[in-house]
């Protein structure tokens, strides 16, 4: 009897060795994508809900700006100018406290519903009362949730009035309402998904419910994303059926996935695929420079980082120009400043580069002429990891001995929140296109004891500066847009020269493309992305 | 050969000496046995191969400042980086514009550290665990094995993860982590062989002796359980080199910019379309080291336990 | 037969049964208090964990009362010995909670990935069973011969390997380089409107389907993963293989069939192989359990979508829910193939059986 199996399990050896033979001869291994379907990969695992009043990831920005309408839209080609989505026209009152807000005509969601200021109130009503981490960018104007209604609302079908608390400047209001959170919301459609009065956020997690010129098919996380056409959009319809984001994490398996055309875009190539791809003739690349900036800090409760001196000359102590020229060509350009290029008050200033000399003599002014030891909290990861190596490597040429404690994001995060890190490095990213997203982050500390709630990066790395607090808050009332970006100009000199934060680069996204490619372009921001223009 | 053809044999050589049925003292006893048990090895070439790979790797760890010809941390990142194997770099550069081959030579200190800094904490544990829960028998016996069983029943990489997680990424709580994973099998043999020996009139006679049961585990049953201990201890190595580099090649073992072959293999990974040395010079040395091991292991087995039925 | 014969016959095919069933509740109990262990362990490794559970939720950017009310909402805020409560009255009605990365309950998710990790581990062992009992039965027949020694060296070698490092190597040579097979995944994206899963095996479901296009492309994905996985399995089944049949070949029963004149092909293959069935039958199983764990590296190196994928990323993203779920799970499975095995040993060996 056990013969018989065994012969049979022999026959099945060869045939599977045939079996084999055939895959490698016959069968093509891969094929060209779809011509009606763009397939792109892309590490999404930073998605994890699909909720527009809840998301706040930089691949969620791209989704959001690809299949929601907001009242207002960027313009993709000057960043710093507005144009209208939904909204046909909009008036500031002369108080600076009232905005109203004209729709366009004949607007439908894509479920076929239609789509009236009472959607855009209950959006706001929406995003406000759930409260998710976003939520902020439109309670900054003074919305609660027990006044949302009253200061968001719907004075007709076609007519949305909203009501700020103080006469901010109106690029400010403006910019806000570009973000994912003020995303249009199919009320009708949500409603029957309402599960204890949570305004439908379950159900949005995994659904759609939008009108933007794409729809979200199906997510699964850390796997796939799918859109589709949205044949009810109101602008003009996009080319492709369908856009496929397929999560794929490292650059040298999207380099490789693009060579043979199993895929149409790369999005997180590292530099040196990046080299290497465009020496294909069917590939070529396009880039952007993004919001986003990497940067180290030290940390104020350590005594030696404290020291003026100290953070001086840790700022001479990075080989700026082989880090931009070895680790992050391509992917970033050296930025020293806080505000990223292409946002109202930019500041394109370098002082510092590598200068061992002077970081000696600046140790030994502050009485650490043989250095010290020091820890800096690494998230796994490039270009972040590389780059502390070099640092470390540099920091030793000064003396001070750099220890590197690597980690998960989640993990060093919650130290830095925690306080107890000495050095930490990563990226800060825009949370909307406006400068005083970053500047509030970088230079305003309302309370910098440990219970302080307004964990800023300065309250993160105790930097205790109440003037700069003020004068941050100054420029949000400026209605003078000039006399505004003279402001952030001086803040930024400030944290150059006396921060405890070291500034390395700017963010550039680029995606390496097949040639067959039309109209596939990344816009200023991530909520710029725009992959309905794109034709094959 | 001629010649020992021609000279009588003396009266009584070495290997005779060793090889005596009736050894005249407890020490000639001992090396004799000794000596049988290498014969044996010594005519498994395989597993001679494996002495030869773990000498060499103590040799290098030991002479790593002398041998390794770079920094195995400091590169040259503006003119050194990645480049081809050749020339000043035998093995290459890394993305640093690091000395791959001075990376693994300092690197096969930490593979060495971390074997048997886990070799000395599982290892004891286990024997305590087993000896105890097999002498003592009854409810200890219960309780211990039962702990053993929970341990066991975790696959050993994702227990390690997670535990690797909870800690934080580094080399000594890689050690601690793989170390809790490794201990229940020694734990298992410890408690066999406790359970073969408890019986035995021997220690019957050291208990009427009124020796106490701490003192019978210590000094009688334990000693009796170390050369199988040490057998699976070896056979593991290279198991704990593989798991150790698992976690490395996730970012949860050794710290940047410790030479731990499993990160570098991480890091060359990036680069393997275009620089595949980088990737490919750490995992043929993991290869070689824990093929050692397992040679070297294989071979004690098959030396201590010819008949080869202790699978 | 003779009555008594009959009744000694029954009596003892009676207690073998009573036996079973004692051996059986015996293993259920010890998997049940083994897999509260397990529960145990995996909980408090969750709460050691140097990150703020609520921060892994809600994100680096939220404010801080969102943090606090997120913290009373998962019971982040009650003391540790009610939060294990809680958790194993949940985990015992397969409930781990919800996954923060895809904001599915986790079992929904492990349902979906487990069976990619299934098909890999199924595949893998199946390459290394066809290979792995010749190869070992050849080496015990040959004992000591070249063959034996190359047999020996061959699952030396798969013991040494770090397949983590051998997965990238096949995918640069056979994947970039000669193109014979397809890269890291599962299926081609664009299966992904002409395919549908079932039952989550994917190749069983183009079979069922019919759709031998989508086949073909999910069999040369797998190929490679499978067979380092199935290599890893050989060097053990291998192994045990020869030295089980070195154990039959020594028997008094195989000298008695040579004596018979039996040829020795017949000895080797119906005799001597039958017997160690039993012990391989475990064996195999066995090595199906490392496979399900070794698939945590080989996963990530192929970016296949299965549960050892499925735990590293949700560490990398701090969702203890859901490595905690995978652990348990992959822990759960690890018992039952065990305690099954054992089972399964004591069922089949005559030895056993006629005690």
């Amino acid at each position: 009897m056990l013969i018989n199996q065994l012969n049979a399990k022999f026959r099945l050896l060869v045939g599977s060795a045939a079996l084999s033979a055939l895959v490698i001869s016959g069968v093509p291994a891969w094929a060209a994508t779809p011509a009606d379907t763009l397939v792109e990969a892309f590490a999404i695992d930073d998605v994890i809900t699909l909720d527009p009043g809840e998301a706040f990831e930089l691949t969620m920005g791209e989704i959001n700006g690809n299949t929601y309408d907001k009242l207002v839209r960027l313009d993709i080609n000057d960043p710093s100018k507005i144009i209208p989505d939904v909204a046909e026209s909009w008036t500031v009152s002369d108080d600076g406290l009232t905005y109203t807000f004209k729709l366009k005509p004949g607007l439908k969601f894509a479920s076929g519903n239609p789509l009236t200021a009472e959607d855009v109130a209950y959006s706001f009503e929406r995003a406000i009362k759930i409260d998710k981490s976003p939520a902020f960018i439109l309670t900054q104007f003074g919305l609660k949730p027990d006044n949302v209604t009253e200061k968001a609302k719907a004075t007709d079908p076609s007519t949305f009035v909203f009501t700020v608390d103080q006469p901010y400047a109106p690029s400010f209001v403006l910019n806000c309402l570009t973000s994912t959170v003020a995303s249009v919301v199919d009320k009708k459609l949500v409603s029957q998904h309402v599960v204890d009065n949570d305004y439908g956020n379950a159900w949005m997690k995994t659904n759609y419910a939008g009108s933007g010129p794409m729809k979200i098919r199906d997510w699964r996380a850390n796997e796939i994303l799918v859109l589709e056409r949205n044949d009810n959009y109101h602008g003009t319809k996009a080319p492709l059926n369908r856009v496929i984001y397929r999560h794929v994490k490292e650059s040298a398996t999207q380099r490789l996935l693009l060579e043979k055309g199993d895929i149409d875009v790369a999005r997180n190539l590292e530099p040196n695929d990046l080299e290497q791809v465009v020496k294909n003739s069917d590939i070529k690349t396009t880039s952007a420079a993004k919001g986003t900036i990497y940067y180290f800090s030290l940390n104020q409760k350590n005594a030696n980082l404290a020291k003026p001196e100290v953070r001086e000359a840790l700022k001479y102590l990075v080989d700026y120009d082989a880090i931009g020229e070895k680790l992050i060509k391509g992917i970033g350009e050296i930025h020293q400043t806080f505000l990223p290029k292409g946002i109202l008050g930019e500041l394109d200033e370098k002082p510092y580069s590598l200068n061992v000399a002077k970081a000696k003599e600046l140790l030994a002014k502050a009485g650490l002429k043989d250095g010290f030891s020091v820890t800096m909290d690494v998230r796994n990861g490039q270009p972040v990891t590389g780059i502390a190596e070099s640092v470390q490597q540099t920091f030793a040429q000064g003396g001070v001995k750099l220890e590197i404690i690597p980690g998960d994001g989640k993990q060093t995060l919650t130290k830095y929140r925690a306080r107890t890190h000495d050095i930490y490095i990563g990226q800060w990213g825009v949370d909307y296109w406006d400068p005083n997203s970053n500047a509030e982050t970088f230079t305003s500390n309302p309370d910098n004891a440990d219970t302080g709630t307004n964990k800023t990066l300065a309250w993160r790395n105790a930097w205790d500066v109440p003037d700069l607090t003020k004068e941050t808050k100054s420029a949000l009332l400026e209605r003078d847009t000039a006399k505004r970006a003279k402001t952030y100009e001086d803040l930024q000199k400030k944290v150059l020269a006396t921060s405890p934060f070291v500034l390395l680069f700017q963010q550039t996204e680029v995606a390496g493309i097949r040639s067959n490619l039309k109209g596939f372009k990344l816009g200023p921001s991530f909520d710029t992305n725009y992959v309905f223009t794109v034709s094959k | 050969m001629s010649q020992t053809i021609h000279t009588p044999p003396p009266p009584m050589s070495r290997r005779q000496w060793l090889m005596s049925d009736r050894p005249q003292s407890r020490l000639q006893a001992r090396l004799g046995r000794a000596y049988l048990v290498w014969g044996r090895f010594a005519s498994n070439r395989l597993a001679l191969a494996g002495l030869a790979i773990i000498v060499a790797l103590l040799v290098v760890a030991a002479l790593a400042n002398v041998l390794a010809p770079h920094s195995p941390v400091i590169g040259d990142l503006r003119n050194a980086r990645l480049l081809p194997p050749g020339g000043d770099y035998w093995l290459g550069t890394d993305d640093q514009g690091r000395d791959i081959l001075s990376r693994l030579i300092y690197g096969s200190r930490l593979t060495l550290y971390v074997v048997i800094l886990v070799a000395i904490i599982a290892a004891p544990i286990g024997l305590i665990v087993g000896t105890a829960a097999g002498y003592a028998g009854g409810w200890v016996d219960s309780i211990l094995m039962r702990l053993t069983d929970i341990f066991l029943a975790f696959p050993k990489l994702i227990l390690a993860l997670a535990l690797v997680a909870a800690l934080g990424p580094g080399i000594e709580n890689a050690v601690f982590a793989i170390a809790v994973t490794s201990w229940p099998p020694y734990a298992r043999i410890a408690r066999a062989e406790t359970l073969t020996i408890r019986n035995s009139d021997y220690i019957a006679a050291v208990r009427l002796m009124g020796a106490s049961p701490v003192r019978i585990v210590l000094r009688h049953i334990m000693p009796l359980c170390l050369s199988s201990l040490i057998v699976r201890v070896t056979l593991d190595m290279a198991g704990i080199i593989l798991i150790a580099a698992g976690l490395g090649f996730l970012g949860l073992g050794a710290q940047p910019p410790l030479p731990e072959w499993g990160a570098m293999i991480a890091s060359g990974r990036r680069f393997i379309m275009d620089q595949w040395w980088v990737a490919a010079a750490p995992g043929f040395a993991i290869l070689i080291v824990s093929l050692g091991f397992n040679l070297l292991g294989d071979g004690l087995r098959d030396a201590l336990d010819p008949r080869g039925n202790n699978q | 037969m003779t009555t008594t014969e009959t009744q000694l016959e029954a009596r003892r095919s009676g207690a073998w049964a009573s036996g079973l069933a004692i051996a059986i509740g015996r293993f259920v109990l010890i998997g049940a208090i083994t897999f509260l262990g397990l529960l145990a362990v995996t909980f408090f490794i969750g709460r050691v964990i140097p990150i703020d559970p609520a921060l892994a939720i809600v994100g680096d950017r939220a404010p801080a009362h969102v943090v606090e009310r997120v913290r009373e909402e998962y019971g982040l805020n009650l003391p540790l010995y009610e939060q294990f409560f809680i958790y194993v009255k949940g985990a015992l009605q397969g409930n781990f909670g919800n996954s923060v990365l895809t904001s599915n309950p986790v079992m929904t998710d492990i349902r979906r990935v487990f069976p990619a990790t299934m098909e890999l581990a199924t595949f893998g062992t199946l390459i290394g069973t066809l290979f792995g009992v010749p190869l070992g039965v050849l080496a015990a027949v040959k004992r000591g011969s070249l063959i034996d020694q190359i047999v020996r060296l061959i699952g030396l070698i798969g013991y040494s390997m770090p397949i983590f490092w051998l997965g990238l190597l096949a995918l640069l040579v056979f994947y970039a380089k000669l193109g014979w097979t397809s890269g890291p995944g599962r299926i081609d994206v664009i299966y992904e409107y002409t395919f549908t899963p079932i039952t989550g095996f994917y190749l069983l479901d183009a079979v069922l389907q019919g759709n031998w296009d989508a086949f073909w492309n999910i069999f040369s994905f797998i190929i490679l993963p499978a067979s380092l996985l199935g290599y890893f399995s050989l060097a053990y089944i291998s192994r045990m293989t020869r030295s089980f049949m070195l154990n039959e070949l020594e028997q008094e029963y195989i000298v008695a069939a040579r004596a018979k004149g039996l040829s020795e092909t017949r000895i080797i293959w119906a005799h001597a192989l039958r017997n160690a069935a039993v012990p391989l039958v475990t064996v195999i199983a066995l090595s199906y359990a490392n496979l399900l764990e070794g698939s945590v590296l080989t996963e990530t190196v192929f970016s296949w979508p299965g549960l050892g994928l499925y735990i590293t990323n949700s560490l990398q993203n701090a969702d203890m829910n859901a490595v905690l779920g995978g652990t348990i799970i992959i822990g759960a499975v690890f018992i039952a193939i065990n305690l099954l095995s054992d089972l399964l040993y004591q069922a089949l060996d005559p030895r056993t059986r006629a005690r």
